[in-house]
């Protein structure tokens, strides 16, 4: 991967969360981020993928600040970011901003749209407030609604403007990396359609960079220009959305995909094959993680822990068996 | 019709709220085969659930009004039963229900065990025509019935593949996964040996891996007990998985029925095409549909869909279409269907 304009680079992150008994004695740990190193280039999308409770949210929270990291590297924009404290890092996180499933329902219910939308501003910059008015105005067009939604109430726009509006309120800050957790999920496809143009003209038009947690891949093939696989907090696969959509290495994103339904196409339900769930991020099997539910698996893969290997042009996967 | 299992007529149903009453189901048209599985598709809002609660009689009370309409199961006019017989014969008997999220569905401070067996206790096949029907307070749960329905518990919970059923059921529902919960929902639901049985959107709240898993033995398990699967959904993907056939709504009201490949292969209503429209592919990149959905408790007069129709004209606004058949089981609701002849002028 060429070093060009990577504006965020992570490196060996590891997030571990400690698991206490009731005589809050910790008596293990739950690896939610084990080892997570990639980077991503200004101006693109990558999109992150998993089945729940394979650490991409917990990913996208260490990274902003929320969670603070165990050990690892997260550099942004020429810092690490990685182990500051929350009120140090606040400055960064300006042009770093992470926006929930749902940003609508962060509006104060009490507050006007327009109160909403100047806060980030008040926190984070010295604008007077006219400056703050006109920046406000700028970005409500930019989402497609009209400057008159200024002095509504939440309650009293539908729940699409009111996801529109938390986006505006994440862009007035002009961040250069936004942290999308899930932003389609629970949608209706009309409505889905929707806001991933939205998202996709913001793009454009501010030069943003993404990074698009999901666990609907027929949305990251879309939008994506490279994917991140993850299972049980390590990346397994990463690589150009074409090279793995068309060509998966790792067998896991190869059953991810294998389970997707396609309309018009063989029926899932009569070929899928991967049995079981993901195991306990408590007690992790040992080598390889996925090996418990590996059709390949061999005796090797429970001895050794496959590194990602860079053996494809644009992809690199974590199996021992690839090819 | 012959080997109808469920049929509802011109039912409608308001809610009542704050703001004035909404029109939520307005004359909807549905029917079921036995064994068959069907879809009820539509976006959030459309009255799929409201449907599939009208039809198991669990309507909030207070709010919802059934205005017109009949539902027919089996023979049986459902809204002309009493609350006592729907209760003890047909809820939960003949027909069961699959909630979408299986974690609030269990009650979280007993076992699994101890609820499977409150259910056999009262809704087991066994009981159907035995003299202890009737349900009082003192009622026993006789001994040679209780080992009776632990074997076929367990028989079943083999079936919908848990691991080791009997350290299953000693488990609280927070002990076992997300997919492991909803599986056991499905043996639940089938226990009964139902001749219906209703799942609301069951794997939306599951990965696409489980969600596989489960709709493959949703249809393996209601093939073999030949019960009828009311399938609702917003997935478009998940209902061409399972379906027989598919029933689109939209803001109350029913707009197309076909098979599953008349569905996905000729949708004939405009709101059919733009919903497959809007799915994400590759090749045709992202289109929504222009609009909102509109607000039910002053619906758009006619056909509720053309407000945001590039094919309406004064005919859609002045009165809702008829069904119109236009295939082996498919019917549309439109005046101006995709495929037809143009109008004249």
């Amino acid at each position: 991967m060429s070093a060009g304009d990577v504006i965020l680079e992570v490196a060996g992150l590891r997030k571990y969360f400690p698991v206490r008994n009731v005589w809050k004695r910790r008596v293990g740990w739950l690896r939610a981020l084990d080892d997570v190193s990639f980077s991503v280039r200004r101006g693109e999308i990558l999109g992150i993928v998993g089945e729940s409770g394979c650490g991409k949210s917990t990913l996208g929270k260490t990274l902003m600040g929320i969670h603070t990291a165990t050990a690892g590297r997260v550099v942004f924009e020429g810092h690490d970011i990685a182990r500051l404290k929350p009120h140090q890092s606040r400055r960064f996180r300006e042009h770093l901003q992470y926006c929930y499933q749902d940003p609508g329902a962060s509006l104060d219910p009490r507050w006007t749209i327009r109160g909403s939308l100047h806060e980030p501003l008040i926190v984070h910059t010295d604008l007077p407030r006219p400056e703050r008015e006109a920046r406000v105005r700028e970005m409500l067009r930019a989402v497609g609604l009209p400057e008159t939604h200024l002095d509504l109430y939440p309650h009293e726009i539908s729940g699409g403007q009111q996801r529109r509006v938390g986006l505006a309120r994440i862009l007035t800050l002009k961040p250069s990396v936004v942290i999308l957790d899930e932003p389609t999920s629970g949608l209706d496809v009309s409505v889905q359609a929707t806001i991933l143009q939205l998202l996709l003209s913001l793009q454009r038009q501010f030069g943003l960079t993404y990074l698009f947690i999901s666990h609907d891949l027929s949305v990251v093939r879309l939008i994506c220009d490279r994917v991140a696989v993850m299972y049980l907090g390590r990346i397994v696969e990463i690589g150009s959305t074409g090279a793995v959509f068309t060509t998966p290495r790792h067998p896991y994103t190869q059953s991810l995909l294998a389970a997707i339904p396609v309309i018009g196409g063989r029926r899932v339900t009569e070929t899928f094959a991967l049995e079981g769930e993901p195991p306990s991020p408590t007690n992790l099997p040992s080598g390889c993680r996925f090996r418990t539910r590996c059709p390949k698996a061999q005796p090797l893969c429970a001895q050794r822990d496959p590194p990602l290997r860079a053996d494809w042009p644009d992809q690199q996967a974590a199996c021992h068996l690839a090819d | 019709m012959a080997g109808e299992l469920l049929s509802v007529r011109g039912l409608r149903v308001s809610f009542a709220s704050d703001a004035g009453s909404a029109q939520v189901l307005d004359g909807v048209a549905f029917s079921m085969k036995a064994g068959e599985i069907k879809g009820l598709v539509g976006e959030s809002g459309c009255g799929k659930t409201t449907l599939a609660r009208a039809i198991l009689g669990i309507l909030p009370r207070n709010s919802a009004r059934i205005e017109s309409g009949e539902i027919r199961f089996d023979g049986r006019d459902l809204l002309g039963l009493p609350e006592e017989t729907l209760a003890r014969e047909v809820r939960g008997r003949e027909i069961a229900y699959i909630p979408q999220d299986p974690s609030t569905a269990f009650n979280p401070v007993f076992t699994i065990g101890t609820q499977i067996d409150d259910l056999m206790r009262f809704k087991s096949p066994l009981l159907r025509g035995g003299t202890d029907d009737r349900q009082g307070f003192f009622n026993r749960y006789p001994r040679e019935r209780r080992a009776a329905d632990r074997a076929r518990v367990l028989e079943l919970l083999r079936l919908v593949q848990l691991p080791n059923p009997e350290a299953v059921l000693r488990k609280y529902p927070h002990e076992v996964s997300g997919g492991q919960r909803q599986r056991l929902m499905i043996a639940m639901a089938l226990l009964p040996e139902p001749k219906l049985v209703i799942a609301d959107e069951p794997t939306t709240a599951l990965d696409v891996t489980v969600q596989a898993q489960i709709l493959k033995l949703l249809k393996q398990l209601a093939r073999e007990r030949g019960a009828a699967v009311l399938f609702t959904t917003h997935d478009l993907g998940a209902a061409y998985e399972i379906c027989d056939r598919i029933t689109v709504m939209y803001a109350g009201q029913e707009v197309e029925e076909a098979p599953v490949d008349g569905f996905f292969g000729r949708p004939s209503h405009p709101y059919t095409r733009k919903l497959l429209d809007s799915l994400p592919t590759s090749e045709a990149g992202i289109r929504g549909i222009p609009g909102e959905i509109p607000r039910l408790i002053d619906p758009p007069p006619g056909c509720r869909f053309h407000p945001r129709c590039d094919r309406a004209s004064a005919l859609c606004r002045a009165e809702r279409p008829a069904p119109e058949r236009i295939g082996p089981a498919h019917s549309v609701r439109c005046h101006h269907r995709i495929g037809a002849a143009e109008p004249a002028g």
